[in-house]
């Protein structure tokens, strides 16, 4: 330090860790899902741009998605916040118990989502290369999934972290914390996804 | 102003063959209103320059006394908000005036004029089609416009590649050639005389050689033009001309290239029906003379490397000929 | 916890500096380069790559301006002219511009506000190693012919499969990737630093402005790069796979692409020009010795310059055929954007009256900034009025205003702040001398190569034209153009000059040469690598000038672990003490990867799905904890 310096005070008594917007780790969460969020509204923008060129919806001869697949997957992934919001609760109140067990249940249920996506990819009634209206359809699906891989991964991980020494730090828990908070963002943003797929080519045909 | 522009214009481009491609011949409904408006802009925006200099000159050489640290707070303060006021009433005052020159121009073209053509951008030169409702009437011509002086005209403009802007300073505006849109402009020329428009959207290698010569003449010279140009092409008559039209319609010319009246309909290059009554070769590369007739011919390739004409073999015979025959396509 | 060392009234001094210095300094020689997370480091290293690239695009400028000094040139076939002014741009804007404003952020604004280390900086460190695999694809691409050939804005068709076959336009599109996803971290880190990390009492509203502008900017990356990450997406997509965004003929269209890529590309001349007007505001701070006139102005400023640059992004494209009552909308808004413009440069000359002025080099490039920038700002308010526009577009006119912006409201700025902030980078001063020089040559350079455009725009000459023929009347003009960018070369070679001397001295720079009022300056020359031995704290808003002999500092953050204080993001409270992550050689290796990735998808889909593998690896490896758990609270 190259100027005299006066001590005024003391940080030794502080904690180390914080939940919610006092920690960093929820800044660098609601950064990357303001970026990802922001990736989805011209993701639906340029939707409803080409939307907007078409006498119908989807184009002729074409017919609007399949719904069933979606539709299971769509509740089944409403409902994974049941187990979402207890981790969540309990990593709050550091119960390494249940969050690891929550955190084996969070690594799975996504597993028969990924199936579920697979029957949604083939009842698009439509590919990727047969018109914009394709190419849209294509591009959220694909993009939501991409999401939910990246999520899904990470909720993997971080459940091997918890299971070993380290989970037994307080930031692994405000990290359990957050995880949980971008969970919430991958399904709620599949709602706006999932109409935008199947009902709008419904309610426009 | 305006004429203090218009001179600008004339000292540096003293209109060649080519035509002028200045803003400031106003020639055009839209080029006037752009440059009564440029003349508002530059004073208004010139204005608040001198007072931007002056403050910073000022703020650089005279010092206020320490004793008056406390007036010289007060008396920024007072003239922060004037000059907020000033700006603020200035950038009014700039979008009101360019709200009216917009409506200008809208009241004072129809929304269906007399005039309509068809301009069709491609790599890069333009086919233009003047539009009438006896499709026998239809005109044909490519790289050229002729507009009769007075009369509001309709562009309407498309694209069969990429896209091209159609833009004549003179006349003034500007309008993109969009594939799978179809945009409209509406001009009104004011003046005659020969201008040069040039494609201002880049559209690939050959962009700087995409011109378009436009000639705004009287009504009955343009009247004068177009039966011409209804005419089919002139016959070859003296016997080089005649192998040369041997040539053009035997050899790969004939598919790419349309001469009204022969057997030529190609639509992948230019009408050539009446080329050599145009100004220049290529979309404005070259003027149209003999000489550059022979090096376009010989090789397309040359100047405007890349265009979709390819270099067609031809002996030196073979090129004189045909070089006869187009320059008999009056 | 007693264990624990702490500095504070028993570790003080040299001891607590050298315990400090063992704790914070990254291992030595090529492993150490290769693993820092020491955001001073890696902002060297960024504004060293950034200013390389400036160098490069400058070239390219030259061979553009050595072409068309003469009409009907055949210096360089149009093939050649296209592809360089298309890297030209590029490589000013994606390669330079944007990332020299986030790097000295990067290197300055912890110090600024009074930190140890940026947030994430294992991140920052992986967005410096992103973003030179993309500068490097697309420059070793060029240099193998291969560059980029559609212009900076790649308008679709014609960087589409069909007009623009061969792997130019992919490589192109994929550097994009490259850079998007560098400046959405760096943004991040960068947001989060100034929120979290802040000096205790530098509330929001005592933040010097510069830390102000990098906010506002950040915010501005966040919310404008995924758009130009989605479209060149699709433009990859449609070139690759076969999608038909831009296809017309397949009921697509070619105007998406320019508005996803004008709501990033027009925020983006602001992602460039705010930071500049921190770096003018800091200047003019010191070298007036005056608090900037109207703070909260200034503020509110740029927050709206941040706020409306979001809704005129049509104002590129008015002649693509748009409602008329779209027109009346944007040129309003786009005029709008003068207002902010007019408040700070008041402010300014405001400052400049009621503060002492002295002319060293930063203050002189800050008159140029304005002499200059608001030419290009008046000449902006011209082209958003829509008549005028559809005149000027895609003329010389255009070329002239981003020119007097771009240079003029940024560049002027960031070689000043080069200047000003030379000490604390390296521990030396730049020569005035050379400075005065360079300076001069610059600026007269500049508008000597610029000011002449407007005139050839009146005469008619586009944009983007490789040679123009002969009688049109622009020859004296572009010949004039072409000798003032030789002086602006001559210029940027002294001021290369003047570093290169500067960097061969011996270090001695004072801590606070100019007599700084920010916390940057409480710190050595260059600073040591924990920043501040002491937590320093901010009492106003010009922290130094406000203390006269001593630093009110905090105690007690651990010294044998990297720690840094979070404090609460509006009020700068003390909150927690954080750890800092170490160094580690992962964020090099995952962009290694990611690079992979990325490169191997122009050529095969698949890359994507193979290359997911060593990604995933890389990122589990840098996020898994290495050392044991901490000592302190662990729950069981
Ligand atoms: C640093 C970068 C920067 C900055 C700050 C600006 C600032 C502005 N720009 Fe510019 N612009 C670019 C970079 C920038 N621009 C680039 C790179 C392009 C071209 C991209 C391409 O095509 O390749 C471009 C193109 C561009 C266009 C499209 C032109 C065309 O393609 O046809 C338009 C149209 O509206 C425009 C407008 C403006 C306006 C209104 C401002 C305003 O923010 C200016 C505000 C400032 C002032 C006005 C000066 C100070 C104010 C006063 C002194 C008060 C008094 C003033 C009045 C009362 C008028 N710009
Ligand atoms: C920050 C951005 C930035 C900067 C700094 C510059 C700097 C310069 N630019 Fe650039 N320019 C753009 C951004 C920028 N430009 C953009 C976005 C376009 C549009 C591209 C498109 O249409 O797609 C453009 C287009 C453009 C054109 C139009 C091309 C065309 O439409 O056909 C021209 C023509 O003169 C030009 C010239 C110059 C010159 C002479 C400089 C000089 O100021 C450069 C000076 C260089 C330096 C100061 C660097 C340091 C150099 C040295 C130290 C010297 C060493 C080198 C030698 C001795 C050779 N630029
Ligand atoms: C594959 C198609 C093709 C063939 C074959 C072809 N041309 Fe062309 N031609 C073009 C195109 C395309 C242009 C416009 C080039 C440009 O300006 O960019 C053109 C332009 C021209 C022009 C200039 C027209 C103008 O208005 O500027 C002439 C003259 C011409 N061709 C003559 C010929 C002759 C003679 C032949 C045969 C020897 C020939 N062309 C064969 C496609 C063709
Ligand atoms: Cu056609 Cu440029
Ligand atoms: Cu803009």
């Amino acid at each position: 330090m190259s100027l005299p310096v006066r001590f005024d005070g003391d940080l030794a008594d502080l904690p180390t860790h914080g939940f919610g917007p006092r920690s960093l780790t929820w800044w660098g969460i609601v950064g990357f899902m303001v970026v990802e969020g922001m990736f989805f509204a011209l993701l639906f923008a340029a939707y409803f741009f080409i939307l907007d060129k078409e006498q119908t919806w989807p184009p002729q001869p074409y017919a609007p998605p399949a719904l069933l697949a979606g539709t299971v997957f769509t509740m089944l992934i409403v409902l994974t916040e049941i187990p979402n919001a207890v981790i969540k609760r309990a990593a709050e109140r550091f119960d390494l118990r249940t969050v690891r067990k929550g955190l084996v249940v969070m690594s799975l249920l996504p597993l028969p989502l990924f199936v579920l996506r697979g029957f949604e990819f083939a009842s698009l009634n439509v590919l990727w290369t047969d018109n914009a209206y394709g190419s849209i359809q294509w591009a959220l699906l694909l993009t939501h999934t991409i999401h939910l891989i990246t999520d899904w991964g990470d909720t993997a991980v971080l459940t091997a972290l918890m299971f070993t020494e380290h989970g037994k730090e307080a930031n692994r828990f405000v990290d359990t914390s957050e995880n949980a908070a971008y969970w919430r963002f991958v399904w709620a943003s599949w709602l706006i996804v999932y109409l935008l797929i199947y009902w709008v080519p419904r309610w426009l045909t | 102003m305006t004429r203090g522009l218009r001179g600008l214009g004339l000292t540096f481009a003293l209109a060649g063959c080519h035509g002028t491609q200045s803003m400031t011949e106003g020639a055009g409904l839209q080029g006037v209103q752009f440059s009564n408006l440029f003349t508002l802009f530059s004073a208004v925006t010139g204005f608040f320059y001198l007072l931007v200099i002056v403050g910073l000159i000022g703020g650089l050489i005279l010092r206020p006394r320490d004793d008056r640290a406390a007036v010289g707070e007060k008396a920024a303060g007072v003239g922060f908000l004037t000059w907020l006021g000033g700006v603020l009433l200035g950038l009014t005052a700039l979008t009101v005036a360019s709200y009216v020159a917009d409506r200008n121009v809208a009241a004072a073209t129809p929304a269906h004029p007399p005039l309509e053509v068809q301009v069709t951008g491609n790599q890069w030169w333009w086919d233009v089609t003047y539009r009438n409702a006896d499709t026998g009437q239809e005109l044909h011509t490519a790289n050229e416009l002729h507009l009769p002086v007075g009369v509001p005209v309709r562009l309407t403009l498309n694209s069969n590649d990429v896209i091209h802007s159609f833009w004549v300073p003179a006349l003034g505006g500007k309008q993109d050639l969009i594939p799978g849109r179809t945009n409209i402009i509406t001009l009104l020329p004011t003046r005659t005389g020969i201008y040069r428009g040039q494609c201002a959207e880049f559209c690939g290698a050959q962009h700087a050689h995409m011109a378009i010569d436009v000639t705004i003449e009287p009504r009955d010279a343009f009247r004068r033009w177009w039966a011409a140009g209804l005419a089919p092409a002139v016959p070859p008559t003296n016997p080089l001309a005649q192998a040369g039209y041997q040539f053009v319609m035997t050899r790969q010319c004939a598919s790419c290239h349309t001469i009204s009246g022969t057997p030529a309909s190609g639509r992948v290059g230019p009408d050539l029906t009446h080329l050599a009554s145009r100004r220049s070769i290529g979309a404005g590369t070259f003027p149209m003379t003999r000489g550059h007739l022979f090096a376009w011919v010989a090789d397309p390739q040359g100047a405007k490397r890349g265009n979709q004409m390819p270099y067609v073999g031809l002996d030196a015979d073979q090129l004189r000929a045909v070089v006869a025959y187009l320059e008999g396509l009056k | 916890m007693s264990e624990i060392a702490r500095d504070g009234e028993t570790l003080k001094g040299a001891e607590l500096e050298e315990r400090l210095t063992r704790t914070w300094s990254r291992a030595p020689g090529l492993w150490g380069w290769i693993t820092t997370v020491d955001h001073k480091e890696i902002g060297r290293r960024y504004i060293w790559t950034a200013m390389t690239f400036m160098v490069l695009g400058g070239i390219l400028a030259a061979v553009m301006r050595a072409q068309l000094a003469r009409p009907e040139s055949g210096l360089i076939s149009a093939d050649r002219y296209n592809q360089i002014f298309t890297m030209h741009g590029t490589t000013m804007m994606f390669l330079f511009a944007v990332p020299v404003m986030e790097a000295i952020a990067i290197y300055i604004i912890p110090l600024m506000v009074g930190t140890r280390n940026i947030a994430f900086p294992r991140l920052n460190a992986f967005s410096y190693w992103t973003y030179l695999f993309g500068a490097l694809l697309l420059w070793v691409g060029f240099i193998l012919n291969i560059g980029p050939d559609a212009g900076w804005f790649m308008y679709t068709p014609l960087s589409g499969p069909q007009f623009s076959p061969g792997k130019r336009t992919d490589i192109w599109a994929q550097m994009i990737t490259f850079t998007e996803v560098a400046g959405i971290a760096v943004a991040v880190e960068l947001t989060a630093t100034i929120l979290k990390f802040r000096a205790p009492g530098m509330s929001l509203g005592k933040m010097p402005l510069f830390v102000w502008a990098i906010l506002v900017t950040s915010i501005m990356i966040i919310l404008s790069l995924p758009s130009v990450a989605l479209a060149s997406a699709m433009l990859l997509s449609d070139r690759l796979i076969g999608t038909q965004f831009f296809n017309a003929f397949e009921h697509g269209d070619a105007l998406l692409w320019q508005h996803l890529f004008w709501f990033f590309a027009h925020p983006e001349v602001y992602i460039i020009f705010l930071p500049a007007t921190g770096f003018v505001s800091q200047i003019v701070e010191t070298f007036t010795g005056r608090r900037v006139f109207a703070y909260p102005a200034m503020v509110l400023a740029l927050v709206a310059t941040g706020f409306l640059s979001f809704g005129v992004w049509v104002h590129h494209m008015f002649a693509t055929g748009l409602p008329r009552l779209g027109y009346d909308f944007y040129t309003a808004s786009s005029m709008a954007v003068a207002i902010p413009a007019a408040i700070q440069i008041f402010c300014w000359i405001a400052t400049i009256w009621l503060g002492r002025p002295r002319f060293t080099v930063p203050f002189l490039y800050v008159i140029a900034f304005i002499v200059t920038f608001v030419i290009g700002g008046l000449s902006g308010v011209m082209v958003a009025s829509v008549p005028m526009d559809l005149e000027l577009h895609d003329t010389y006119f255009v070329v002239a205003h981003f020119h007097y912006v771009l240079i003029g409201g940024a560049v002027f700025p960031l070689l000043g702040a080069i200047t000003y902030w030379f000490p604390k980078f390296s521990g030396r001063m730049l020569s005035e001398g050379l400075g005065k020089a360079a300076f001069w040559l610059v600026v007269v350079g500049f508008n000597v190569a610029f000011f002449p455009m407007h005139l050839t725009c009146m005469l008619g000459m586009p944009r983007r034209v490789y040679t123009y023929p002969a009688n049109m009347g622009w020859n004296g003009l572009n010949l004039l153009s072409s000798l003032g960018a030789v002086v602006i070369w001559l210029g940027g070679l002294i001021f290369i000059a003047n570093v290169f001397l500067a960097l061969r001295r011996p270090r001695g720079a004072a801590a606070n040469p100019w007599g700084g009022s920010s916390l940057e300056w409480a710190t050595d020359s260059p600073p040591p690598p924990y920043n501040f031995a002491h937590q320093p704290i901010a009492t106003g808003h010009t922290p130094l000038w406000d203390v006269t002999d001593v630093l009110p500092v905090m105690t007690g953050l651990r010294v044998d672990d990297r720690e840094q204080l979070i404090t609460t993001a509006i009020e700068a409270v003390p909150d927690i003490r954080y750890p800092s992550p170490e160094p580690t050689p992962w964020p090099l290796l995952s962009a290694i990867a990611l690079a992979a990735l990325f490169i191997g998808s122009i050529f095969t889909p698949w890359a994507v799905v193979i290359g997911t593998v060593p990604l995933a690896i890389g990122f589990i490896a840098w996020f898994w904890p290495k050392s044991p758990p901490s000592k302190e609270p662990v729950i069981e």
